[in-house]
């Protein structure tokens, strides 16, 4: 025991050396809508190359906090925030932060899939296009590696310059992860990915965030909490603007330390 | 919230409690038998014990049930957790009592030992354990399973006092043997219940606390 207490007393203070292996690391953010406050000095580090999943119900400002890391809430007028969310150390509401640049290191995946009206090839071309890249056989070497990361490859080999809109819902959504995953992020946010799909598809979706967490990090908000459960390392629950407890998925889900999250866990909420 | 959950969980419960006043029953006429050398009594222990096993079955069905159709979490999951490992905890204990009803029978077809001062006294003291690690269950009382579970070393002891007096008779004369040695069985069936009895106390402890206290030692 007192090689462990001499460790202790040499390493860098907890929050500190969280700090160091965080991706995320968010201290004291607050974000209001105008006048009402929606998110209540939100602290927690989201690490790398794992899935981190937002629960809680509807109104308690996960998918605001999740926006929030990409600043999508940037455009909605007489939005505020306060406090700090950095990403590797850089401060994503400084003023040396290009909110286009931060987009493309933090891509997003939204709850109903999104596919512009274009071919499935321009889909996933269209990031790269849009960042300059002209070169046709590298285009085809991403779009193609894009899909296969998103588990669609085989699926759409043979009709990459079919409208994406013919796809099935699933296949749409995969594509929108496709699409996200070409200009390279570190970061996937994903908002209810798999709520507008049938089991199948919603398995397929989850089987590939297993996957891609080698790659990248997640940050997930779901409704579904087995889905959470099932998918995510840490876990994170909301509550009216705040965050109520944050802590190992497992933890979450066997032995919750407040009694908020277990009531909220077992459906006892209300 | 009323859940409609909790109306499956008490009905657990309830088919947990019944089968564990039945195993507490088992143990209660076993040693009665033994104590009153009762062989059509002991008869009944062991008859008896089919319906414990259809319990054990019918506690199962609906724990998986539960499982399937509400995926519980927290401690709704620790609820099922300990069910799932309690149940056949109580069978076994029933089956001990019917194994101790076996020896009795063949006790009785042969001369009466020298009582054991110890055996009655650790037959009692397993009985009351398995009661109070089903009391802790219901009450979702941690320290009351601490407390069943720190009194299995005494329980121990009474075995291991009980053994050389089971010895000792044996010394004395080879013709108490055959029956010494059956009561040397019969002790440990009791030890082996008290045992059952600290391992739901073990469980009792996981669903209260979410601690896992099995092969921890005596804390």
């Amino acid at each position: 025991m007192t090689t462990m207490e001499i460790e202790v007393r040499d390493a860098p203070p907890q929050a500190a050396r969280a700090a160091a292996q965080a991706k995320i690391a968010v201290r004291d953010f607050d974000f209001y809508y105008g006048a009402f406050k929606a998110l209540h000095a939100i602290t927690l580090d989201v690490p790398a190359q794992r899935v981190t999943a937002f629960i809680g119900p509807s109104g308690c400002g996960k998918s605001t906090f999740l926006r929030s890391i990409n600043r999508m809430n940037d455009i909605i007028p007489e939005a505020r925030a306060a406090g700090s969310i950095t990403i590797d150390g850089r401060d994503v509401y400084g003023s040396g932060t290009d909110p286009v640049e931060l987009r493309r290191r933090v891509g997003m995946v939204f709850q109903k899939s999104n596919p512009f009206p274009k071919s499935i090839f321009e889909n996933v071309a269209y990031g790269l296009r849009i960042g300059g890249l002209r070169n046709k056989r590298q285009l085809e070497a991403t779009v193609e590696r894009s899909l296969k990361r998103a588990a669609l490859w085989d699926e759409v080999k043979d009709r990459l310059h079919g409208s994406a809109l013919a796809l099935s819902g699933g296949q749409q959504q995969r594509l929108c992860i496709a699409r996200a995953l070409a200009v390279d992020p570190e970061i996937l946010l994903m908002d209810e990915p798999a709520s507008a799909l049938d089991p199948i598809a919603t398995s397929k979706i989850e089987e590939l965030i297993y996957e891609l967490k080698d790659n990248y990090t997640i940050v997930i908000v779901t409704h579904n909490m087995q889905q959470a459960a099932r998918v995510s390392d840490r876990t994170a629950f909301f509550m009216l603007g705040k965050l109520v407890e944050y802590g190992d998925t497992r933890e979450i889900f066997m032995n919750p330390r407040e009694k908020m999250t277990e009531d909220y866990v077992t459906g006892r909420f209300g | 919230m009323h859940r409609h959950f909790d109306r499956d969980i008490e009905e657990v419960k309830d088919l947990l409690l019944r089968m564990g006043a039945m195993v507490e029953d088992s143990i209660s006429r076993s040693i009665r038998a033994m104590l009153e050398r009762d062989s059509d009594l002991a008869n009944d222990v062991i008859a008896h014990d089919s319906v414990i096993d259809q319990m054990e079955v019918l506690i199962d069905e609906k724990t998986i049930e539960l499982i399937a159709k509400m995926q519980p979490a927290a401690s709704d999951l620790r609820f099922v957790a300990t069910v799932m490992k309690t149940t056949p905890e109580l069978e076994r204990i029933a089956d001990l009592a019917q194994d101790v009803c076996e020896r009795v029978i063949e006790l009785n077809r042969e001369p009466m030992l020298k009582p054991i001062m110890q055996l009655p006294r650790l037959a009692e003291d397993a009985q009351m354990m398995v009661r109070q690690a089903l009391d802790a269950f219901v009450r979702g009382d941690a320290q009351l399973a601490r407390r069943v579970i720190a009194h299995d070393d005494v329980v121990d002891q009474l075995t291991e006092d009980s053994f050389r007096t089971l010895l000792t008779y044996m010394l004395e004369d080879p013709r108490n043997i055959a029956s010494a040695i059956r009561l040397t069985f019969v002790n440990k069936y009791f030890e082996r219940m008290a045992d059952g009895a600290t391992n739901i106390c073990e469980m009792v402890v996981y669903l209260v606390e979410g601690k896992i206290i099995k092969h921890a030692g005596h804390e």
